[in-house]
């Protein structure tokens, strides 16, 4: 008796909700370097959320695809500030966490140039924090 | 912070900027050079020149408002943003689309597709010299607007796919013209194919320049006719099927070079596919609702308001607090012309989002700017940056 073929499942609907793994922030690397051996070998995504009234404030989203089962798998960990640099697992972390330090002040330890990417190098502030105002200049209405 | 990032301890060593305010960089694209006679020795994009901070304007305005925004993320592709936001925001809702709006959308998303394709067919081939296939394609695309216009009232930033389906039903007259476009379409498509793809200058140019190889094109987050171009046959649309992809049969064009020209050919391909999935969604587009009957999604029609007090009070909450999805996080990731694209939307239960992150594929793919310009010709670089088909709208947000 022949054993049955492995059927890769050939689609997926884009609707199915995303599988969720929390990390600790500490081994964050670690958890992407395993996830990356289970066939998550795409990097799409990393952002983070701002919750202000927590005391770790940033809850770091990372989103890796499988190209075997053809799933995405979001990563969450939270951190008050600082998180450890996942661009030595996956090259293409490296704008992506650029990007959450300009807009929300997460050091990324070990990072290989963590520089402003969006904002102006003298800009002060990261102004996607929730705290931080949005800014703009009033409209002014005539009443006639 | 240091403005010089790129230092070299050789005196023959140039240190150049390339744009912000170069038409070959698509945009406000600004790239820093180190060169060596004409090779580059190393390249690095520099971004951030046309960030308007849409992402922090998306926690200010309700899901609704929302939707003009993602128009102008990609503004080569504004019904395929409007498509990833909408399906997003339905994710949340758990709310199901009526078939008609659904194929409607597939509809709309492959025109855009076919409008992104044609001006980036045509502004290729202007950074390399051929200035006649810009006219060329510019004209299509014109037709192309004329029938957005025609459509929703607006040329470019239409907001006609919203969450909860369409702003309205597609008229028959719309969908005769759209038909009549798209006979007309292939025989133009072999014209830019026949100034291009065996004109000896457009190969020379092209051909083994820019190379990507699929690992580090997966490693760097690539995807889209880029990676397709580099060997790997990945298409969310067929992998992982949206708004009734899977009701469609096409094909998805994989090329192993990685390089230019492969870029070229999967796109002109891509191309001649979405005149093909439009032609479908036309003979596929059912009869019925455009959007659905979920009161908590679309406001109530006029007449009910003056009969149902459950209307009334339906209408005035839409349309005082907007849609108010249920707390939780959503992700779904659609197909643009550049590549994966997708709104990551956190709700609270309020009528703004706290948090509406967009995957850019543009953003993504620009990092691998760097090892395809690396020992190349300066000339090449123009090819090297059109062939990515970066969109600074979306890549700076």
């Amino acid at each position: 008796m022949s054993s049955p073929l492995v059927e890769q499942p050939a689609t997926r609907p884009a609707a199915a909700p995303v599988r969720a793994v929390n990390s600790s922030t500490r081994e964050l690397p670690a958890t992407l370097r395993r996830l990356k051996g289970n066939g998550f070998t795409r990097f799409v995504d990393l952002t983070a959320v701002d919750y202000p009234e927590l005391p770790e404030r940033f809850e770091l989203n990372y989103m890796l695809y499988s190209m075997a089962t053809r799933e995405w798998c979001r990563v969450k960990a939270w951190t008050a500030g600082k998180a450890p640099t996942v661009s030595d697992v996956f090259a293409g972390a490296n704008a992506f966490e650029r990007e959450v330090y300009d807009m929300y002040g997460v050091d990324f330890e070990g990072h290989p140039q963590l520089r402003r990417i969006l904002m102006p190098d003298d800009w002060v502030g990261h102004p996607l924090r929730r705290d931080e105002p949005l800014g703009g200049e009033e409209v002014e209405f005539s009443a006639g | 912070m240091p403005a010089d990032l790129l230092v070299s301890d050789r005196p023959e060593i140039l240190h150049i900027n390339l744009g912000p305010q170069h038409p070959s960089t698509h945009g406000v694209l600004r790239v820093e050079l180190l060169l060596d006679g004409e090779i580059v020795v190393k390249a690095m994009p520099i971004i951030g020149y046309l960030h308007t901070g849409i992402e922090k304007m998306f926690e200010h305005r309700t899901y609704l408002h929302n939707v003009t925004m993602t128009d102008r993320m990609d503004y080569l592709n504004p019904l395929g943003n409007n498509l990833a936001y909408a399906l997003s925001v339905e994710q949340l809702f758990g709310c199901d689309i009526p078939p008609r709006a659904q194929i409607g959308r597939v509809l709309l998303a492959e025109l855009t597709r076919i409008n992104s394709h044609l001006v980036w067919t045509g502004t290729t081939a202007l950074d390399l010299g051929a200035n006649s296939v810009f006219l060329y394609t510019f004209r299509e695309r014109e037709q192309l607007l004329d029938l957005f216009e025609e459509l929703s009232g607006a040329r470019m930033m239409t907001s006609f796919i919203r969450p909860g389906g369409l702003a309205k039903d597609l008229p028959l007259p719309w969908l005769d013209n759209v038909a009549r476009f798209l006979d007309m379409l292939p025989s133009r498509v072999d014209d830019y194919e026949s100034l291009l793809t065996d004109n000896p200058l457009f190969k020379e140019r092209t051909i083994g320049i820019g190379q990507l190889t699929a690992e580090a094109a997966l490693d760097l987050g690539v995807s889209g006719p880029m990676l397709r171009a580099s060997g790997v046959d990945f298409d969310l649309r067929r992998a992982n099927p949206y708004s009734s992809y899977d009701k469609f049969e096409f094909q998805v064009p994989v090329r192993t070079g990685g390089d230019c020209y492969d870029r070229y050919k999967v796109r002109i391909a891509e191309l001649r596919e979405s005149i093909n999935l439009c032609r479908q969604a036309l003979n596929l587009l059912p009869p019925g609702d455009f959007r659905p009957s979920d009161r908590k999604v679309v406001p109530p029609p006029r007449e009910e308001l003056g009969s149902s007090m459950e209307a009334v009070i339906h209408h005035f909450k839409l349309y005082t607090e907007g849609l108010r999805p249920p707390a939780g996080e959503a992700y779904v990731g659609v197909e643009s012309p550049r590549g994966e694209l997708g709104f990551f939307i956190v709700s609270d239960g309020s009528g703004k989002p706290i948090r509406c992150h967009e995957r850019a594929p543009s953003f993504a793919n620009l990092q691998a700017l760097p090892i395809m310009a690396q020992g190349g010709l300066v000339a090449d670089l123009i090819a090297i940056i059109a062939s990515i088909d970066p969109i600074l709208g979306e890549v700076d947000r």
